[in-house]
């Protein structure tokens, strides 16, 4: 039995050295993002390594503010990711519902549908895309940028396989009391969805503000960029001013890793259960 | 029998109300749109002026006298194949690791988590920092271990690929660990002490428990990896541009250039398909080959 114990606790200890490796690999990247935000120009172009700062300049965070319209590139990637969200969440709740409790022709047959487009990959339709955004009018505008991600494919297989968990009775005693469809989606359905809204809309938020290639081609306009495109921006012709974009990078990443870190469990069992990341 | 008819009319006509607002744009911005690249992809269009009905030119040119869709095509292919192969292995073994019972179990994932978290390109951003040949993190690191002529990275049309597999495969093992995480839960425990008694060690317990167990979990992974190597632009964008020398163009970068910086957007739409249906065909494939490996 003892020589089990040891056996047990010497293997635990050396998983631990190497899990702490391993995570020291991974976290590297971002402490080093973290210390360039703070030096001075001069130390990041230095020959000899310098792992620290000399002095933590602070003022580069501020400077990243005053070099770009960052505020604009904020504000951007928040409307676009709360209207994605707000528009996600409604649409495909609503699908998901006649999906999942509706009965009426054709209904597996467009659901089947549904699913093969899943596996298309979103460059493909690109171009036709952008045709359709410039024939509305929204090229160039945040506008374009969201239309698009409000359909989306997975919100809707995702919520439609809840719905199918919920019980029926709670909506067949409504139906007895007189509860129109509409009636029951919105005072049943929704509330008891509240985990499966949840992931949706945070995985919707997360997938919308890191989003590069779609705002990329919709946008043209400096001060309509959203975060991901303004931070580019932070390049420089020749050369790049390495602190002030790390310290850009570093206030683009705070809003998704607090979200992140708060509601970590429902990121995990999001993906856990579906195994997609959120497209 | 009427009350029947009218509930389905009613059914019919709530579904109708409830699947429209979705439907409508699903069907514009995939179903349509699908159908116009497949269109555009038999033009020759630059956009401004009108479209030239060239029929299957695009494809003959691409399959035949496109000197750089023929890299593009080599860079995908192994870009797709050593970074499946790495993120399998290490999330797989990261997922191992976590699943004893050791300490800092949620410290450590979220760790190994926080790379998928991160917007991919201020991921970018900083791994082309690390990248730089005189000034970056790695070649400080290689210089001080004693490598005089760290390779040039990012610069360099022989390493640079490798550059971006490395980073992709840092960022892409935290997410498929949780996945891993999952699969291993599903395996019941009582299997394992089962094989203690009877005198398995942990390698044995390995090979034959939990691998044939996870199989279903482990195709899902090399299903997604394919699938996500296939579309990767951000890093090739962003580090490099596809170069030097098209060293690390990617399918979807040489579409967007192709569409958005040349304007061809009939060439450009062509290429899509054809990118669509390779990952098609791949996954076809693997789901052939599920028969031969994957216990249910």
């Amino acid at each position: 039995m003892k020589k089990v114990k040891w056996n047990t606790a010497l293997s635990k200890s050396y998983i631990t050295i190497l899990l702490t490796l391993g995570g020291i690999i991974m976290i590297t990247p971002f402490i080093w993002m973290l210390l360039t935000s703070f030096k001075s120009l001069e130390e990041t172009f230095s020959l000899d390594l310098k792992f620290l700062p000399e002095h933590f300049i602070v003022e580069n965070y501020a400077k990243v503010w005053e070099v770009l319209p960052f505020g604009s590139f904020f504000l951007n990637s928040i409307i676009v990711s709360v209207c994605v969200v707000i528009g996600q969440l409604f649409l495909c709740s609503l699908a998901a519902y006649a999906f999942a409790r509706l009965d009426f022709p054709g209904r597996d047959a467009l659901f089947l549908l549904y699913l093969a487009a899943l596996m298309i990959p979103s460059q493909v339709t690109l171009v036709p895309n952008y045709l359709i955004i410039k024939q509305l009018h929204l090229v160039d505008k945040l506008g374009g940028v969201i239309l698009p991600q409000l359909f989306s494919v997975f919100g809707t297989f995702l919520l439609r396989q809840f719905f199918l968990t919920i019980p029926k009775e709670l909506e067949e005693a409504a139906v007895i009391d007189g509860c129109g469809f509409f009636r029951t989606y919105l005072t049943i359905i929704l509330p008891m969805a509240k985990p499966a809204m949840t992931t949706l809309g945070l995985f919707g938020f997360m997938f919308s503000w890191n989003n590069f290639l779609w705002p990329l081609i919709v946008l043209n306009s400096t001060s309509k960029y959203t975060v991901p495109l303004g931070l580019l921006s932070f390049q420089g012709q020749f050369t790049t001013n390495w602190p002030i974009m790390m310290a850009a990078a570093c206030q683009a990443m705070i809003p998704i890793v607090l979200i992140f870190l708060f509601a970590q469990k429902y990121f995990v069992e999001g993906i856990s259960m579906t195994g997609m990341g959120g497209r | 029998m009427l009350r029947k008819s009218t509930l389905a009319k009613k059914q019919h006509r709530a579904a109708l109300l409830f699947l429209m607002p979705h439907f409508i744009g699903f069907f514009v911005f995939v179903i349509l749109s699908i159908a116009a690249t497949f269109v555009i992809s038999f033009y020759d269009w630059n956009m401004i002026n009108p479209a030239k009905f060239v029929g299957a030119d695009n494809y003959v040119k691409l399959f035949t006298n496109d000197s750089i869709a023929v890299k593009t095509g080599i860079n995908t292919l192994v870009y797709t194949f050593f970074t499946v192969i790495f993120i399998v292995a290490f999330s797989l073994l990261a997922a191992l690791g976590l699943s004893k019972d050791i300490k800092g179990t949620v410290f450590f994932r979220t760790v190994y988590f926080l790379p998928a978290v991160a917007s991919l390109v201020a991921v970018s951003l900083v791994w082309l920092f690390i990248y730089n040949t005189d000034h970056g993190l790695l070649n400080h690191v290689l210089r001080f271990i004693g490598i005089v002529h760290p390779p040039a990275w990012l610069s360099s049309s022989k390493w640079s690929l490798s550059a971006v597999i490395i980073m992709s495969v840092w960022g892409q093992i935290g997410f498929f660990m949780i996945i891993f995480i999952a699969g291993l839960k599903n395996i019941p425990r009582e299997l394992y002490e089962a094989a203690r008694i009877d005198g398995a060690n942990s390698w044995q317990s390995f090979w034959r428990i939990t691998l044939p167990l996870l199989s279903p979990t482990t195709f899902f992974v090399v299903i997604m990896c394919i699938i996500n190597s296939f579309q990767v632009f951000e890093q090739a964008f962003i580090m490099t541009q596809g170069g030097p020398n098209f060293s690390t163009t990617t399918a979807v970068l040489y579409i967007y250039n192709t569409g958005f910086k040349f304007h061809k957007m009939g060439y450009a739409s062509s290429i899509g398909w054809v990118l669509f249906l390779c990952i098609f065909v791949v996954t076809l494939i693997q789901m052939r080959l599920q028969k031969k490996w994957v216990h249910y």
